[in-house]
């Protein structure tokens, strides 16, 4: 077709070689946790503020809300669900309005890089501070308040598909809402308070069957709800699935939601993103 | 002939809402040289550039950057233009080298990016977090990730705003060691200095359409247009009068006032004038 004339390469040069497409996506990740861990405040804030709450919940309750079993028990489950929603949904929910303002994304679409290899970046990068900031609670929680850890394998694959479906559909919520903020700093005022809403009606302060009914219909449409349902089937003894407000952890229901917020999200982010702000059209 | 052309745009429309933005752009821009589009702000200058980058869809037209339609490129289309957008893509919490290298993955053929941090520049700043960076050494490092991909056509949205003037000459020897290796180079700017000391050829656009596309000396007649010789009579006043014939005008003064012309002045007229008529607002 078109003689490719490229300026003066000279041919010695350290022959840089296209990077292939998992490189690329690691390296995506890599530039996105770097930029994460490097601003102070998303890991005081993303990573700190549910082993503060942990601490301050379990100082608050150190009593027992069963023979053997510590209030520490329920509120770990309510914590690394808090934990996973902000990483992922109010994380990227903040950030992206911030980058495409900033002009980021327009850049990134001024190169030859996949679009998919930008969401690939902060999938690893949601993953990763997911699993240390886990790692930590749990830590925190076995090491001060008498956590006990899950005991049988079973109930660490319940953890896994739980924690794995819960972050799936929050990363997608969040990339899909981030196009609603008009502005950088809008984003926060979008997300903030949702998330704040959520975490008050779906058991994550307090024991979700003591909440009125409709607010405990309003959670059961949102994900939140089903991944502290499900974390409490890993954290407490299985009598205590009687106690729930479907009288049993409803295992089966908590993938269906989970699975269903993942289908909207990604249908949201396929249908909504937006690469550039409003005002450049 | 379609081998010669870096772009060649017919045609071209693009409206929002009532507010007709580009309203019929034709224009050709050969292989190798620098074209400066110049223009007042809301001429549709950036509508028209970054339609030619793939940023806007056309409502109608003919456009061809490198043999694609931008609009539907062809799949390394993008690792073969460069794009240094107006002030944009901060990284703050990087290093330059941190995002001259990763920008340069992005790429099939990238140059060395410790040699492109060198090429504008910025050595000294390599190990610097951008957020540290003054306003013209961001610019040269959105100059970096525009070239590291040693791009075929390079697209730079008024790359000066805001530089001093050292820098701004620092800046010109920097796009002509680009265009003498090659690159072709479409820059928009408000400059007209700039259009003058880089462009092999301008093109003026207002009110969506192209006014004038010529060389910087000859755009709107300039070589033939009436000069202006200004004296003070010996009352004091001073006299202007607009001439073809400049030489014979001063010659003929200096035999009226018998030697030197008190108050000589003799003005072709600059880019600007000829630039300003032409966009109406003389």
């Amino acid at each position: 077709m078109t003689t490719t004339t490229k300026p003066a390469a000279p041919l010695a040069a350290t022959a840089p070689r296209r990077v292939g497409p998992v490189a690329l996506g690691l390296r995506q990740g890599r530039l996105e946790i770097t930029q994460f861990l490097r601003s102070r405040e998303s890991v005081v804030f993303t990573m700190g503020f549910p082993v503060i709450m942990i601490l301050i919940f379990a100082a608050i309750f150190n009593n027992k809300i069963a023979p053997g079993v510590s209030y520490t028990q329920y509120f770990i489950t309510g914590m690394i669900a808090t934990g996973l929603m902000t990483v992922s949904f109010q994380n990227l929910g903040i950030w992206i309005p911030i980058e495409r303002d900033r002009g980021v994304l327009k850049r990134y679409r001024g190169t030859p890089m996949p679009k998919w290899v930008y969401f690939a970046g902060k999938v690893i990068m949601v993953v990763a501070i997911g699993v240390v900031e886990t790692v930590l609670l749990l830590a925190v929680s076995a090491a001060f308040f008498d956590l006990d850890l899950p005991a049988t394998a079973g109930r660490w694959l319940t953890f896994a598909w739980v924690a794995v479906l819960g972050v799936t559909a929050c990363t997608l919520c969040g990339i899909a809402i981030s196009s609603l903020a008009r502005t950088a700093r809008s984003g926060s005022a979008v997300v903030t308070p949702l998330a704040l809403v959520l975490q008050f009606i779906s058991g994550v302060f307090f024991v979700f069957t003591e909440l009125p009914t409709w607010m405990q219909q309003v959670a059961a449409l949102f994900p939140l709800k089903w991944m502290c349902q499900g974390l409490r089937s890993v954290f407490l003894p299985d009598g205590f699935g009687a106690q729930e407000a479907g009288g049993s952890f409803e295992l089966g229901r908590v993938a269906l939601v989970l699975g269903a917020w993942c289908v909207i999200g990604l249908l949201l982010c396929l249908t909504t993103f937006r690469w550039t702000t409003r005002r450049d059209g | 002939m379609e081998n010669e052309l870096a772009i060649a745009v017919r045609g071209l429309r693009k409206a929002y809402g009532d507010n007709v933005a580009v309203a019929g752009v034709d224009l050709d821009v050969r292989r190798g040289e620098v074209f400066a589009l110049l223009g007042p702000n809301g001429a549709g200058k950036t509508t028209t550039v970054e339609i030619l980058e793939g940023y806007r869809r056309r409502d109608a037209g003919e456009v061809r950057v490198l043999g694609s339609d931008p609009a539907a490129p062809a799949a390394d289309w993008r690792s073969r233009v460069g794009i240094v957008l107006q002030g944009t893509g901060e990284f703050d919490e990087l290093t330059v080298g941190e995002v001259v290298r990763h920008f340069a993955g992005f790429y099939p053929d990238a140059d060395d990016p410790e040699k492109v941090i060198a090429r504008v520049g910025l050595t000294d700043k390599a190990r610097a977090r951008t957020h540290s960076l003054s306003g013209g050494q961001k610019r040269r490092l959105d100059v970096a990730l525009g070239i590291v991909g040693r791009p075929e056509l390079l697209f730079l949205d008024e790359p000066t705003t805001g530089f001093d003037p050292e820098a701004r000459r620092e800046f010109w020897g920097l796009i002509r060691d680009l265009a003498a290796a090659g690159t072709t180079i479409v820059l928009t700017t408000h400059y007209l200095d700039e259009a003058e000391e880089l462009a092999d050829r301008v093109g003026v656009i207002a009110g969506g359409r192209i006014v004038e596309v010529s060389t910087p000396e000859q755009l709107g007649n300039r070589q033939s247009a009436l000069t202006t010789v200004s004296w003070r009579t010996p009352e004091g006043v001073v006299e202007s009068v607009q001439s073809a014939t400049p030489t014979a005008l001063v010659a003929e003064l200096a035999g009226r006032f018998g030697g030197e012309v008190p108050g000589l002045t003799v003005t072709r007229p600059t880019l600007e004038d000829v630039y300003l008529t032409m966009i109406g607002h003389r």
